[in-house]
């Protein structure tokens, strides 16, 4: 496959940079809303509206946007973007408004939104930038919805919803905050022991993703980190 | 009694780390020593109480309907405190850096890091929306900042104690930091048992 453009940014977005198995980005939302499977699907949803047209402005407006103000520009954009998605969810979906509740306005302080503003749309035309908004929006997901068929089968005995386990034998704390942590540490060790790509063993990733990672998922590091090293 | 039950509900009865999530990042990322997580707490602690200040002052005078402008400007919320806080986490540093070099060697190097903490917006997002009065909103985002000091300081004791342990080779570096948050999880389920008043 041709190492640029917009299919590639895809196929980048869902398996080789895995916003959440991999890169380990954006944990805040990968822990709290993965109680139920349709939580984690709204959550990935509105994430990847947001990042497909902050992909998409900030890829437009590269060539204008000063280097100097550029990050206060990317802050409003995506505000402005997660205001426009938090309104049109309390229209529209108002029982997963509800569920999701602080976590949609938080989208804004999303790393992997950031993340990919600076160390991609910034930096590229706008068919590879749609390209990896939607690879990372799907990517986000597919890892979220992972975390949360584990964590709703464990915890309340259900697939999306449909009750598969009778009541006695759920293990509620997996649906409790215990459980996000227990499940994401079990998940990070299979990666480990499988030797697969992913935070917690960086020495099998790619240069420009192990410092993405050698800032501990801090996006605002990461986009000063990644800019002394010479812009990759 | 309403002000203590706000700040012992937002410290440790909801946790902002361990049964919120909001702030995970720094409390993974910067706990493997405890005199930097001793730092980016006390950043944090400072960083929330002065924003939160600010942010409710905009929010009360210019985007509640009862403000100067008499017109419903809620919706502005999430973009103007981003804003407000990103500034503030600047000019913060600048001053410090300038003015009182002391507190800027202890903390300057965290500041940074701060803007991006989902704990610092998510406590001016819920002051705003629970409506809370001035002294209730100063007791509560000094509550939920002193639980984030409490439990990154706590994470980061263990981590120093388990560091010579032996782990099984699959849980070291990210698993077990995990583990040990979800046992402080559990620990921490055992303050909602408490009943005030």
């Amino acid at each position: 496959m041709k190492k640029e453009g917009f299919f590639y940014q895809i196929y980048n977005g869902i398996i080789k940079e895995n916003p959440t198995l991999v890169l380990m980005l954006g944990m805040c939302p990968t822990l709290a809303v993965t109680t139920s499977l349709t939580n984690a699907i709204g959550m990935g949803i509105s994430t990847s509206a947001v990042l497909i047209f902050s992909n998409i402005i900030i890829s437009l407006l590269r060539n204008i946007i000063p280097d100097r103000v550029r990050i206060p520009s990317y802050i409003v954009i995506v505000a402005s973007l997660v205001t426009i998605v938090d309104l049109l969810m309390q229209a529209y979906t108002p029982a997963l408004y509800e569920q999701l509740g602080i976590y949609i306005p938080l989208i804004v302080v999303n790393c992997i939104i950031f993340g990919r503003a600076e160390s991609f749309a910034a930096k590229n035309k706008i068919m590879p930038s749609l390209g990896d908004g939607v690879g990372m929006g799907i990517g986000f997901t597919i890892g979220l919805s992972i975390i949360a068929i584990v964590r709703e089968f464990l915890g309340s005995g259900s697939f999306y919803g449909i009750n598969i386990i009778p009541d006695e034998f759920h293990i509620s704390i997996f649906v409790l905050a215990p459980g996000a942590f227990f499940v994401l540490s079990i998940l990070t060790a299979i990666q480990n022991k499988l030797n697969l790509k992913g935070a917690s063993n960086p020495s099998n990733l790619s240069k420009s993703a192990s410092q993405i990672l050698s800032c501990n998922g801090d996006c605002m590091n990461c986009v000063s980190h990644i800019d002394i090293k010479g812009g990759n | 009694m309403n002000l203590l039950m706000i700040a012992i509900s937002s410290s440790l009865i909801s946790n902002v780390v361990l049964s919120r999530f909001l702030g995970i990042c720094p409390f993974i990322g910067v706990s493997n020593k405890k005199k930097t997580a001793t730092g980016m707490g006390l950043a944090v602690v400072f960083v929330i109480f002065l924003s939160n200040l600010l942010t409710f002052t905009i929010n009360y005078f210019f985007l509640e309907e009862t403000g100067l402008f008499n017109k419903d400007l809620r919706y502005l919320q999430t973009i103007v405190f981003i804003l407000v806080i990103a500034s503030l986490v600047q000019f913060v540093e600048m001053f410090l850096k300038k003015f009182i070099k002391s507190l800027y060697d202890a903390l300057g190097v965290y500041l940074p890091l701060i803007t991006t903490n989902c704990a610092v917006l998510g406590v001016a997002l819920t002051v705003a929306q629970e409506s809370y009065s001035l002294i209730e909103g100063v007791v509560y985002s000094l509550g939920t900042s002193i639980g984030f000091l409490i439990s990154i300081v706590l994470l980061a004791s263990i981590r120093e104690k388990i560091e010579e342990n032996d782990i099984p080779e699959s849980f070291k570096g990210k698993p077990i930091v995990l583990v040990i948050a979800g046992l402080m999880s559990i620990a921490f389920f055992g303050f909602s048992g408490l009943n005030i008043g």
